[in-house]
């Protein structure tokens, strides 16, 4: 067994086992940590890929800033944890049983008949794949930059795509600030626009008076 | 030397999909592990969608994988979001609990 293939095998079979952990855990700070580590064993994956940019963009922006949020909100909820383990051991025949349907079907699709390293057998369907000989790929040369691929490509035949999907982060933001902000009124909370605007006469009176003896 | 084929990750992705997909049935009270099998399973798509890339070395798929991971992560915080707001109104972040709209 070659070192690649050790690599490939001791990532994959950690990923599978913590996004198995991440579904059956019962406490969900502990399975947004698992899915931190299904996440960085993808990026270990991706790496092997030749796709080093996302693997550091999986990494910095998936473990470092919506994993956080995640944990963040488990922690910040109080969260009766028996409760919604409700109906869990009745369901999980079912969710067996389907989960494996479905691995079968995708199996005998995307299995070693179709996309193994020998030619194509497939014959059904676009003849795009029955052409493809899915070999490995040669290594990337020194000098090539995955980096400089992707945003070449991104600021010139992506720029539109790249631009909408600035304005649906600028959406998802406003969306989650509407939505969690929200104004107490039960505080003694001081309003510093109201206090500015106050003018002489709304707190002070003058009493005009004859002198006393 | 490379004996790793496409069919190996994209069998690994499968696989992952199919616990997403586990996860969402045998979690279907607790909408905070709802929503981390749906990220499982977008993980999964995107692990076919950078497979596919290298090996056809087409630089589409991870230009696409950049754009999943765009709206993932505005699809999160929005999600997130909503559970905070639902947590302030019912206590409670269970998902038999929202049958508002059936009565």
């Amino acid at each position: 067994m070659s070192f690649v293939q050790v690599i490939f095998y001791l990532f994959a079979v950690m990923m599978l086992v913590a996004a198995l952990r991440v579904i059956t855990v019962r406490n969900p700070v502990h399975a947004a940590l698992f899915l931190v580590l299904t996440f960085i064993c993808t990026s270990v994956l991706w790496l092997m890929l030749e796709a080093e940019f996302l693997a550091i963009v999986l990494v910095l922006v998936y473990v470092g800033a919506v994993m956080v949020l995640f944990l963040f909100v488990v922690m910040l909820l109080n969260i009766n944890i028996e409760s919604l383990r409700e109906g869990f051991v009745q369901y999980v025949p079912v969710g067996i049983l389907i989960a494996l349907a479905l691995f079968v079907q995708m199996i005998i699709i995307v299995g070693p008949n179709h996309f193994g390293l020998q030619d194509s057998v497939l014959t059904i369907g676009p003849n795009y794949f029955a052409q493809k000989n899915f070999a490995y790929p040669a290594p990337a040369a020194a000098e090539y930059s995955n980096t400089e691929m992707l945003g070449r490509a991104i600021f010139t035949d992506y720029l539109y795509p790249f631009e909408i999907a600035a304005v649906i982060l600028l959406v998802a933001i406003i969306a989650a600030i509407s939505l969690a902000l929200r104004k107490r009124t039960d505080t003694k909370r001081q309003n510093p626009a109201q206090q500015i605007q106050v003018r002489k006469q709304d707190r002070l009176r003058i009493v005009k008076m004859e002198a006393e003896e | 030397m490379f004996a790793i084929s496409l069919a190996h990750y994209l069998t690994l992705a499968a696989a992952l999909f199919a616990i997403g997909i586990a996860g969402i049935f045998i979690n279907r009270k607790n909408a905070i592990v709802l929503l981390m099998s749906i990220e499982l399973m977008l993980l999964a798509v995107n692990i076919n969608f950078v497979a596919f890339s290298h090996f056809l070395q087409d630089s589409a798929g991870q230009i696409f994988v950049f754009f999943i991971l765009t709206v993932a992560a505005a699809e999160a915080a929005i999600g997130l979001a909503i559970l905070v707001v639902l947590f302030r109104s019912h206590r409670s972040i269970n998902v038999s609990d929202l049958n508002e709209l059936k009565k």
